[in-house]
């Protein structure tokens, strides 16, 4: 090799390091400036770094793999409206469309064109999920798109650098939290803005007048990894389907995972029709949970750019629960999103059975509560807030799972602290659940349980979106499956897993979150490993069974 | 002691393997390097000691201040060789220790494990109780229910307790009761509350770093004890301070009450010391660039004082991956640690791209060259086999290198798989950990709204002048100062360190309503609680204070820091407020939010001797630099062919003397080297400064 081709090699691989740099400082930026809770705290955003061809070149590694390449898309969405020859220095634009956005509503999608000497060198783009936007709140209970909230369309929020007072005026007016909605737009609209400052610096440090050299390597590098990964993976198709509790009756995912020398497709034909209200998924949020669960085990080390995500390929059905066309309902779309990892681990548990964990809780449990406050007239008096809790994971074939632990969601947990400085409403416990986590050699992750009361004398809602309620977390290779989700009164009353309903002030709502899928025989555990979890109270039998 | 004569200052630095002890003459240092005697660490103090007193003959008595810094607390938890501590907590919420952040730090990794909680759950026991956000008593402290805890604290073993409530940021009096009838029954335990160790919102911070302080506390307790006593017993006479992760100094009283503050004693030292070098250079933006055998620390020096912020995280289940350890909220010197050392092994990722560590091959095997048992290559056997360090002088001339095996490991693990020849496949190892380092800079530079390009570099620890010219390079920075007596960075700069408390208190105050009146009332408060540790320690000091207020808009979740005038406030204060925090958003975030109102969540305030300022050195007349004293051949990867290029002894070098890059100026500790864009003066005080040759600046 000659030194000049070795010496680019290494510069194309030191500009593709300052790449993920530059768009992990423009994550930090959106976490620190953000208004929403469940972006401030739990890191549900994205941000991420696209060439003039809107190819997707690094992707901060945040919470949300629903956004891995459901913003890759939307950038190719924004480029198709807004030609590049029209873009200006100074430009913003903005939707929400969960077909060319990330799935629901409430995600916000900016994306910002970075002029360099007056050249469009690039795109940047960045998502964060707002905790309101009206209409019937964050849950599942509206059956069409439009009772979900606000819909902006693909819009310019800033024009040459001018605010689009417009279009702030009208998402103030059509949100339960004007100020904080506003404070997350304007959030977004920093993030893309450092991001691009930090790309023209790295332009000027190395001489760089275009990205296509840079963006051709990175692509064709992280592609070719990939195929080299796959390759080592037998040809042939391989079949799961699990049911899950669904709206109003069970689901049936049904998946067949195709692996072949172009790479691995997974088609999702024979999966249940989509539902009247609110967790169908649009087919981006698909694709972007199967390519997640496809990458923890094929690629875990390949970072995530329009070349690593080539050869992951995802179909289902139009009209199909994982395909749903507007005006579909789609709020609650994680709930069934969040389990296509399991259903595609039970397909990849054929060819690679040491790489792939037991079923888990899967879906967040996010406590979505909604009323009044006792503020005075000044403020607002409603609230809403978005608690994001979590259940067990899946054991794995050499470890137990983890207890309390989001997968394949990356998100936080909302401090106690924090939801009861936000909302009037008092949490009396969150602790982890014994013997919620499947039995096994290795045992699956444990839930929790919460108790929650309004902290003032007036009820508050809970907008209901949780599965595994009916149909727990399966274990593998002769695991249990994981203890089954719960919600109900103190008092005594079941209540729904999904839909708006009310706690009057005083009653206590509990939650049990499900446990993981335990892995391998329940006899074969080591009996150090069980003797420690009796002894911390996280089991209250042996491992056979026996008191 | 007149007063050009100070007393003479001994500063002692505890680390794993070795301890340093530096005596300060005043017009001279003396140092000692003896190893660490982790069992009773005031063995190898007192031994240290005894060296420096004997061999300048200097009378205990005659010794005016002793200032200690040491990592036995951040060990302790490493090692998981802490107290056996039960947490006492609020009914319902057992479990927060390790709850934690219910998420994953590696999203794609479905193998991960969490970090241990210092605090296993059959140890965490519960009392029913509740404070409300606000401070109210929701349910309140079942008082027997307390009492009934002593026979399980017995039971359990404990050694120390760790008390935290819900809420507790905004009324201790349940914690406080609680610890009470504690002491009352088991009166010799340990016992730390989570209001007095970390008084933030946020119930899995505060709790694990009351958690974190209650096991490390009574042994640091102990060890401390026992060193006042043996100093005493050696006829020392002068007061004992202690060195804090924060950079200030603080008494031995405090430091065994809150250990958990001296995590990151080292470290802090190394900023002191470039705070130092900053001002006598007359630099007034640094970056102090610190690259050891293990790991690179990097920290932004603004007018000769370190940034400060109130997170760290502490043992990294993997290895500095950003939230894979224990979080601890207190004062610290802000400053990111990477795994980037001298001993940091190079290899291929799956992309077949050279990744660095974050392991190292340490002291032991050691990089290949050391030829001890190390396999795989390392940062110094790719500067090694680029011809940057001697290796008949490696280390002053006390550890024989083997090149050979340097290039062997070299061209086995990274050329031969990416076909390159060993010297390019080295340059590629140094070019991928020179732009790591530069990539941490930058993006901390941003994090504190600063931009790296616009400081310079003060580079010390043994691998940081070897690299800082490419860092600099990187990063467009065109000046480089390497101090002399770089090789014991810490311990000086312990010598330099002021004595300084940091006081915080949450209370929650939107401008709109802004209460002059209360908001003294704390600040007198935060004074009187600083006073007394600052006076404690140098009772006859001018002090220097300096007042925060963590500041965002109402509804976000994170603060900046917006800092307040010294004298009491008035109503119109609120507008002076809100105009320096629009002024400190915009010039982070670009844009401030019309709409949105202000609000002040935390307000600070720290207490510090005024040190005195360094005398910047002057103009040196220039002089001739003497002959090379030897010639190195340096692999020139963009011209790929080897080049001859002189070496320089530092000790040869005077002050007003210039050198030509690329050039090689060789000391004991460490090597610095100078490629072809920089040459380098001797200042009047002996310091190497490098400087971007005019043609070629950035």
């Amino acid at each position: 090799m000659s030194g000049t081709s070795a010496m680019d090699t290494i510069r194309m691989q030191v500009m593709w390091n300052r790449l993920i740099a530059v768009v992990e400082e423009q994550a930090q930026t959106l976490i620190r400036t953000a208004f929403s809770p469940i972006v401030r705290e739990c890191g549900d955003l994205s941000a991420g770094v696209f060439d003039r061809q809107g190819r997707m070149l690094a992707q901060a590694v945040t919470g949300t793999p629903g956004h891995v390449n459901s913003m890759a898309e939307s950038v190719h969405h924004f480029i198709r409206h807004f030609p590049l020859e029209t873009m200006s220095e100074g430009d913003i634009y903005i939707t929400n469309d969960p077909w060319m956005g990330t799935g629901h509503l409430n995600d916000f999608v900016l994306t910002t064109p970075c002029f360099r000497k007056g050249e469009l060198v690039a795109l940047f783009s960045c998502t964060s999920h707002l905790t309101d936007i009206g209409g019937i709140g964050t849950g599942p209970d509206g059956t069409d798109v439009h009772m979900e909230g606000i819909y902006i369309p693909m819009l310019k929020l800033a024009d040459r650098g001018v605010m689009n007072e417009t279009l702030l005026a009208m998402v103030r007016a059509n949100t339960r939290q004007p100020v904080e909605s506003e404070g997350d737009v304007y959030s977004l609209a920093a993030c893309n803005d450092i991001g691009c400052t930090r790309l023209v610096e790295m332009m000027d440090e190395f001489e760089l007048d275009s990205l296509d050299v840079l963006a051709d390597y990175i692509c064709t590098s992280s592609r070719d990894a990939v195929m080299a990964e796959i390759a080592k993976l037998p040809n042939g198709v391989y079949r799961n389907s699990m049911r899950i509790d669904g709206y109003d009756g069970p689901l049936d995912l049904v998946a067949a995972l195709t692996i072949d020398d172009n790479g691995i497709s997974v088609d999702y034909d024979g999966t249940s029709p989509m539902s009247r209200y609110g967790v169908n998924v649009p087919s981006a949020y698909t694709t972007a949970y199967t390519s997640f669960g496809l990458g923890c085990v094929v690629s875990p080390k390949i970072p995530n750019n329009a070349g690593s995500l080539s050869p992951f390929t995802v179909a289902a059905p139009e009209g199909s629960i994982l395909n749903a066309p507007y005006p579909a309902a789609v709020c609650a779309r994680h709930v069934i999103g969040q389990m296509l990892p399991d259903v595609v681990f039970g397909c990849l548990q054929q060819v690679a059975p040491n790489l792939v964990p037991a079923e888990g809780a899967s879906c967040l449990w996010n406590l979505t509560f909604r009323g009044e406050t006792d503020r005075g007239s000044n403020e607002s008096t409603l609230f809403a807030v978005t608690a994001v809790t979590n259940g067990g994971t899946g054991a794995r074939p050499n470890k137990d799972g983890l207890s309390a632990t989001a997968y394949p969601s990356g998100v936080k947990g909302t401090p106690v602290e924090i939801n009861e400085s936000v909302a009037p409403v008092i949490f009396w416990r969150k602790e982890f659940r014994a013997d919620s986590g499947g039995a096994g050699e290795f045992r699956g992750g444990l839930g929790q349980v919460l108790e929650i009361e309004s902290a003032i004398d007036k009820e508050f809602e809970m907008l209901a979106a949780f599965d595994r309620i009916d149909h727990p977390a399966r274990g593998r290779n002769g695991g249990q499956d994981g203890d089954r989700g719960a919600v109900f009164l103190k008092s005594g009353e079941r209540l729904k897993g999904k839909g708006t309903q009310r706690i009057a002030a005083g009653e206590r709502l509990v939650i049990h979150t499900p446990g993981g899928g335990g892995f391998g025989n329940p006899a074969t555990r080591d009996p150090v490993r069980q003797a420690a979890d009796q002894r911390n109270g996280l089991a209250t039998a042996s491992a056979d069974g026996d008191d | 002691m007149t007063k050009d004569s100070p007393a003479p200052r001994l500063a002692i630095d505890i680390g794993g393997t070795f301890t340093d002890v530096v005596l300060d003459l005043g017009h001279e240092l003396a140092t000692a390097k003896v190893l660490t005697t982790p069992d009773a660490p005031e063995q190898g103090v007192m031994a240290g000691i005894d060296a420096v007193l004997r061999d300048t003959g200097t009378d205990p008595a005659a010794i005016g201040l002793v200032i200690h810094g040491t990592t036995l607390a951040t060990n302790a938890i490493l090692e998981r060789k802490g107290a056996v501590t039960t947490l006492i907590t609020t009914e319902g919420f057992r479990d927060v220790l390790e709850i934690g952040y219910e998420s994953r730090y590696d999203q794609y990794d479905v193998q991960i494990e969490k970090p241990v909680p210092l605090v296993p759950r059959a140890r965490r026991l519960t009392v029913p109780e509740r404070m409300d956000v606000h401070g109210t008593a929701l349910l309140p402290l079942d008082e027997q229910a307390v009492t009934a805890l002593v026979p399980a604290l017995e039971e359990l073993g404990t050694e120390s307790v760790a008390i935290g409530y819900l809420h507790a940021y905004a009324n201790p009096d349940h914690e406080q009761r609680t610890r009470d009838l504690i002491a009352a029954a088991l009166p010799d335990l340990s016992i730390s509350l989570s209001s007095e160790v970390c008084p933030e919102v946020r119930e899995y911070e505060r709790l694990t770093t009351t958690a974190a302080n209650a096991y490390v506390r009574p042994a640091m307790a102990r060890y401390l004890g026992h060193m006042r006593d043996q100093l005493t017993a050696q006829k020392f006479q002068c007061p004992v301070l202690l060195m804090t992760s924060g950079g200030g100094l603080t008494t031995l009283e405090t430091a065994q009450r809150f250990p958990i503050r001296l995590v990151e004693s080292g470290p802090a030292g190394g900023a002191i010391l470039a705070c130092q070098a900053a001002a006598e250079a007359g630099l007034d933006k640094v970056i102090s660039f610190d690259m050891g055998g293990t790991t690179a620390k990097i920290c932004l020096i603004e007018d000769h004082q370190p940034h400060k912020a109130r997170e760290f995280e502490v043992d990294r289940a993997a290895r500095f991956l950003k939230g894979s350890g224990l979080p601890l909220r207190i004062p610290v010197i802000e400053m990111v640690e990477i795994g980037a050392g001298g001993g940091s092994i190079a290899r291929l990722d799956a992309l077949n791209r050279i990744t660095i560590g974050p392991d190292s091959a340490g002291a032991d095997p050691g990089p290949a060259a050391y030829d001890r048992g190390g396999d795989r290559p390392t940062i110094t056997d790719a500067d090694i086999l680029l011809g940057r360090i001697d290796p008949g002088h490696f280390a002053g001339g006390k550890l024989t290198l083997a090149p050979g095996q340097s290039d062997a490991t070299i061209k086995r693990d990274i050329g031969d798989p990416l076909d390159l020849t060993p010297p390019m496949a080295a340059y590629g190892i140094t070019e991928m950990v020179d732009e790591t380092m530069a990539n941490a800079a930058r993006v901390h530079a941003v994090e504190q709204g600063r931009v790296a390009a616009d400081h310079a570099i003060v580079a010390f620890g043994g691998a940081a002048p070897l690299h800082a010219a490419r860092l600099a390079d990187k990063l467009s920075i065109d000046t480089i100062v390497v101090p002399t007596n770089a090789g014991v960075g810490s311990a000086v700069g312990f010598l330099t360190a002021p004595v300084a408390y940091e006081v915080v208190r949450s209370r929650n105050m939107r401008l709109r309503q802004f209460d002059p009146s209360l908001v003294n009332s704390i600040i007198d408060e935060m004074h009187a609680e600083a006073s007394a540790v600052v006076d404690a320690a140098a009772p006859t000091a001018e002090t220097v204070e300096q007042r925060i207020a963590y500041m965002r808009y109402v509804g976000q979740g994170h603060e900046i820091v917006v800092p307040l005038p010294n004298r009491p406030l008035t109503d119109a204060d609120a507008e002076t407020l809100q105009a320096e925090f629009d002024r400190q958003y915009e010039a982070l975030y670009r844009r401030t939010i019309p709409t949105a109102e202000v609000e002040v969540l935390t307000w600070g305030l720290t207490l510090s001797t005024a040190a005195p300022a360094p005398e910047p050195f002057g103009e040196s007349p220039p002089r001739d630099a003497p002959p090379p004293a030897a010639t190195r051949r340096l692999f020139d990867a963009e011209a790929n062919r080897e080049i001859e290029i002189p070496l320089y002894r530092r000790p040869d070098l005077a002050p007003g003397m210039t050198i030509d890059g690329p050039a090689i100026v060789a000391e004991d500790e460490t090597s610095t080297f100078l490629n072809s864009r920089f040459d380098a003066t001797i200042a009047a005080n002996g310091y190497l400064i490098l400087h971007r040759k005019k043609e070629t600046a950035a």
